[in-house]
């Protein structure tokens, strides 16, 4: 998901390094900054992580539309707890990202000149309180999926970063998940909210695993190289599974007339996101895109000079502290 | 300088930028163990690392002290070096108590 | 009590202050300078919020009609708001909102430690715990302005337009009012007016080091803390703040 369109590079590289390497994470071993990686794993993961830390970034803005509106002090206060850790978990990733030699002002400069991707999710809108739920309930729902299998991944302090997000993001999808029950179990109008909300969320959060990758060679290298655990497919189908029960349980209708369970594959039949909306969300034409990385863009530029203010500061202190030695 | 615990093939393609610091946190958590490493950060100063670690990581309680150290002063055994650092200690099988077989009789021990 | 209507007037404006201005600190929340600043932005304006949930929930129970904090914030509407012009001015730029931060919590500080001795034993309990978090919130806010205040030139240019432009909001900190003097008869609160000397000086100390001015003069905005006269600036956060509750006013969220 937010791996979502991740293509593996695969260079030219020594073979017997090469297999010494894939012996490696076959062998269940992790891969720390230090070690020798071919270069295309390298690349890949820094263009993976970096798309999930852009992912994390950009995440706080659809929800963080709603911080300032939010309809009790409760709730002010963990909707703000909530996006502040969106950030924390960007923050997590940048760093996580920084050991394989990128720094995060040049990740975020790719970013903002759209050089790397973020999760297409986050170019819909909210607009309504039930969004907070529905975001929660279904797109950390969609998040923790992928993200779990990644505490696995093979390089160290990515699993490590994961380790971390995934403690903290089950949070999350259960206040989500709060928000909805007293949304679907309220007034009609915020019962008319939930399933407004819901009927929004539901393709676009199906598209957050990326189209079918089953064939892609680049999927087939990054699962070799266990930073991608599993196949798009598998971990939609797995969120369709765990998502419709819920549904009902809340008493909410799945927008697909197709929705229903086949005993015969354990799972539920499902009608896929129209994938031609999935790239033009992509590739910059979704609802949101232009007020997104607007906002990015204004958050970095205006914050430019307190950024050069503090550091001056820290090196004018640097330069006057008197050294002990004579 | 740059720091150790980066990924060296890439190291001289780092642009030189005005770019906060990267410093590694180590937090002691609240049942009194040593402090471990938790993450890393950006800050412009030490004390400023401190004040943004104890915003960055420990918001649900997770520490009671804290140390940054800027991440270009910590130096780090080579992992080319794996093998004669750390494989010779794995044949001094005595240093663990228990290689001794000592008779039950002889009470705790 | 026979000071309970003022007990309340005090209670709504230790509330309202921490309210409008955690309010004003989630506004920040995803567009900070820097990862670091985001979060701890974030925090002091949980802080705040928590802060105000105690106030506001005291005062519920202080005033005994079934109001709770949550209708209290979310009902009142800007004349029945109490607290200082600072804290609802818009948060500008970075600079300007760390120095309305650092000029509240150098207040906050100094407030809090004297209710910790406050006569009414939930007022003092509240203090207590509060001052904790606002001693943290000054040592951050009073280091970015230091940093920023002695920074680059731009940095400095920005921290002094930030200071003349707010230090007007300072006076009405101490002035002293009849919930006061009833507050202070009934050792709850201390004399506003008692804790400018110690403010002062505490905030000279800090502009010598951020190499900034402090304005000299007499003048001051008020009418925040009594609501006589807020700002233009109050009403349009409540729209926001307490446009949910008041569309759909049957509804539990």
């Amino acid at each position: 998901m937010y791996a979502q369109m991740i293509e593996s590079e695969v260079e030219c590289e020594d073979p017997q390094k090469l297999k010494e390497f894939q012996n490696r994470i076959d062998a269940g071993d992790k891969i720390e900054p230090q070690d020798w990686m071919p270069n295309g794993y390298r690349k890949t993961l820094i263009r993976q992580i970096g798309q999930h830390a852009h992912s994390e970034i950009v995440g706080q803005l659809p929800e963080g539309n709603w911080i300032t509106r939010a309809p009790t002090l409760e709730r002010k206060a963990i909707l703000l707890a909530k996006v502040q850790d969106e950030a924390g978990h960007g923050l997590y990733l940048y760093c996580a990202a920084e050991t394989l030699g990128v720094s995060r002002d040049e990740l975020t400069e790719m970013l903002l000149d759209e050089r790397m991707k973020y999760s297409s999710i986050f170019n819909y809108p909210t607009l309504t309180w039930a969004d907070m739920g529905a975001i929660g309930w279904l797109v950390d729902g969609a998040a923790i999926m992928n993200q779990v299998p990644l505490q696995r991944t093979s390089y160290g302090p990515y699993a490590r970063a994961m380790i971390r997000i995934c403690k903290e993001e089950s949070f999350h999808q259960r206040q989500g998940f709060d928000i909805m029950i007293k949304m679907a179990k309220g007034s009609a109008e915020q019962k008319h909210m939930a399933q407004d909300a819901l009927n929004r969320f539901w393709y676009p959060a199906l598209m957050m695993f990326g189209p079918s990758d089953t064939d892609s060679v680049h999927s087939v290298q990054s699962m070799a190289w266990k930073i991608k655990m599993n196949t798009n497919d598998e971990l939609r189908q797995k969120f369709v599974d765990q998502t419709a029960p819920q549904a009902d349980l809340l008493g909410l209708t799945i927008p697909d007339a197709n929705l229903e369970w086949d005993e015969h594959k354990g799972g539920y039949n499902f009608t896929e996101p129209d994938w031609s909306e999935f790239y033009a969300v992509i590739n910059g034409n979704g609802p949101c895109n232009v007020e997104r990385l607007a906002a990015r863009k204004k958050a970095w530029e205006d914050g430019q000079w307190v950024r050069d203010g503090l550091l001056a500061n820290a090196e004018k202190h640097a330069a006057k502290i008197p050294v002990a030695a004579e | 300088m740059t720091s150790p615990l980066i990924q060296k093939e890439a190291i001289e393609k780092l642009p030189s930028r005005n770019e906060w610091p990267l410093w590694e946190v180590f937090v002691r958590g609240q049942n009194g163990v040593s402090h471990r490493h938790f993450g890393s950060l950006h800050a412009p100063d030490a004390d400023a690392a401190i004040r943004n670690a104890r915003d960055v990581y420990t918001r649900r309680n997770e520490g009671v002290s804290i140390w940054v150290v800027e991440a270009k002063n910590i130096a780090a055994s080579s992992p080319s070096a794996k093998g004669p650092l750390y494989d010779p200690a794995a044949s001094k099988v005595y240093r663990h108590p228990t290689f001794f077989n000592i008779p039950d009789d002889a009470g705790p021990m | 009590m026979a000071q309970e209507p003022a007990y309340f007037e005090f209670l709504c404006r230790m509330g309202d202050n921490a309210l409008v201005l955690g309010h004003r600190l989630s506004e920040w929340c995803g567009h900070a300078p820097a990862l670091e600043e985001d979060i701890a932005l974030a925090n002091t304006g949980l802080d705040l919020i928590g802060e105000a949930q105690l106030w506001l929930g005291l005062a519920s129970d202080v005033e005994d009609r079934g109001r709770t904090a949550d209708d209290l914030a979310m009902g009142r509407d800007v004349w029945d708001f109490r607290n200082h012009l600072l804290t609802e001015q818009p948060n500008g730029d970075f600079g300007q909102t760390m120095m309305r931060q650092y000029l509240f919590d150098a207040w906050h500080v100094c407030l809090l430690d004297a209710l910790c001795d406050s006569s009414q034993a939930h007022t003092a309990e509240i203090a207590a715990k509060t001052v904790k978090e606002a001693r943290y919130h000054l040592t951050r806010s009073r280091s970015i302005v230091i940093g920023l205040g002695d920074g680059t030139s731009e940095s400095h240019r920005r921290m002094q337009t930030a200071l003349d432009r707010l230090f007007p909001y300072v006076g009405e900190f101490f002035e002293t009012d009849s919930i006061d003097r009833a507050m202070t008869a009934s050792r709850i609160a201390p004399d506003p007016n008692s804790l400018k000397d110690p403010y002062l000086e505490t905030i000279r100390s800090t502009f010598l080091d951020a190499t900034l001015c402090v304005p000299e003069q007499e003048f001051y905005l008020s009418g925040g803390k009594t609501g006589r006269q807020h700002s233009e600036h109050l009403g349009h956060l409540l729209t926001q703040m307490q446009w949910l509750q008041r569309a759909y006013p049957e509804a539990s969220w």
